[in-house]
């Protein structure tokens, strides 16, 4: 079982296809997850605190905005963890956690500079196009240890 | 570790979410459901409700579909109820998304069809009468 992190990160397609074939998805809810039922609460009514734009200096430059830094707090983890990863060039609509550009831009950069089997293709538009990226993602997964 | 998960039905799923709210109260697990007009949310153990996810996707292995959220169901910090209306950003991604669900669903059906025609019939243990009919030629 391999973990593989998904481009949207968010995305319900991409992660229910990974853990359908056996894999473990990377996504940001799971994340986002250890930040809100954590016991020790440090800054309700999230668990975020001025440490996580710190942490995010890792991954992007002190002056870079701190909305990357802060998402970068939380998906640099995902991307070190990751061992393969599915990339959708024009996802279309991305809000909330994956609203921001800039952010996103860095995490296909490191994505794909990581060294790490990368499958890159849009979403289908049609049923031949969905039967090709259900084949491609199945046969992908299936490559993977 | 209690975990919350959406199930999302492709809209051309012969599936409700009270389908699936239904089975869900029927288990009896110590389960939160929260039907929505895209699926249902569910939060609880993590042993016990991977163990259910397992039993409702089974309903519809094509038109349902899993994924993860962060937030419990009816949580104060996300639950439009509190917050003066309006959806909540993870909406949009799921609206967006869920057009695409009933193409997805049918790929996936597709796909186990060629599985099914690929994969070669099980093999069924030898009959009984036949081991006997070779033993005794073998020791005959």
């Amino acid at each position: 079982m391999a973990k593989v992190i998904v481009y949207p990160l968010t995305s319900t397609i991409l992660a229910d296809l990974v853990e359908r074939m056996g894999h473990e998805s990377l996504v940001i809810p799971t994340e986002v997850r250890k930040k809100i039922i954590s016991t020790s609460i440090d800054s309700p009514p999230l668990n975020i605190t001025p440490d996580d734009p710190k942490k995010g200096l890792k991954w992007a430059a002190v002056d870079v905005p701190s909305g990357v830094r802060g998402r970068m707090a939380i998906i640099g983890p995902l991307i070190e963890a990751a061992e393969a990863a599915i990339i959708i060039d024009d996802p279309g609509c991305l809000t909330g956690c994956s609203g921001c550009n800039r952010a996103n831009e860095l995490v296909r950069l490191l994505i794909k500079t990581k060294g790490i089997p990368v499958l890159e293709m849009n979403y289908p538009e049609d049923e031949n196009e969905a039967r090709g990226f259900v084949r491609k993602i199945k046969i992908f997964l299936e490559g993977l240890k | 570790m209690r975990i919350t998960k959406y199930i999302i039905t492709s809209p051309e799923s012969d599936i409700l979410p009270s389908d699936i709210a239904m089975k869900i109260y029927r288990s009896k697990n110590d389960v939160n459901v929260k039907e929505t007009c895209f699926g249902v949310i569910i939060n609880g153990e993590e042993k016990a409700l991977n163990e259910l996810l397992k039993e409702i996707r089974a309903m519809d292995p094509n038109g349902i579909f899993i994924k993860d959220r962060g937030f419990p169901p009816g949580d104060a910090r996300r639950c439009r109820g509190r917050r003066g209306g309006g959806a909540r950003p993870g909406f949009y991604m799921i609206e967006h998304e869920s057009k695409m669900l009933p193409l997805i669903s049918k790929a996936l059906a597709s796909e186990r069809e060629d599985m099914d025609i690929v994969c070669p019939p099980k093999k069924r243990p030898l009959d009984l009468e036949k081991l006997e009919a070779i033993i005794k030629t073998e020791l005959s």
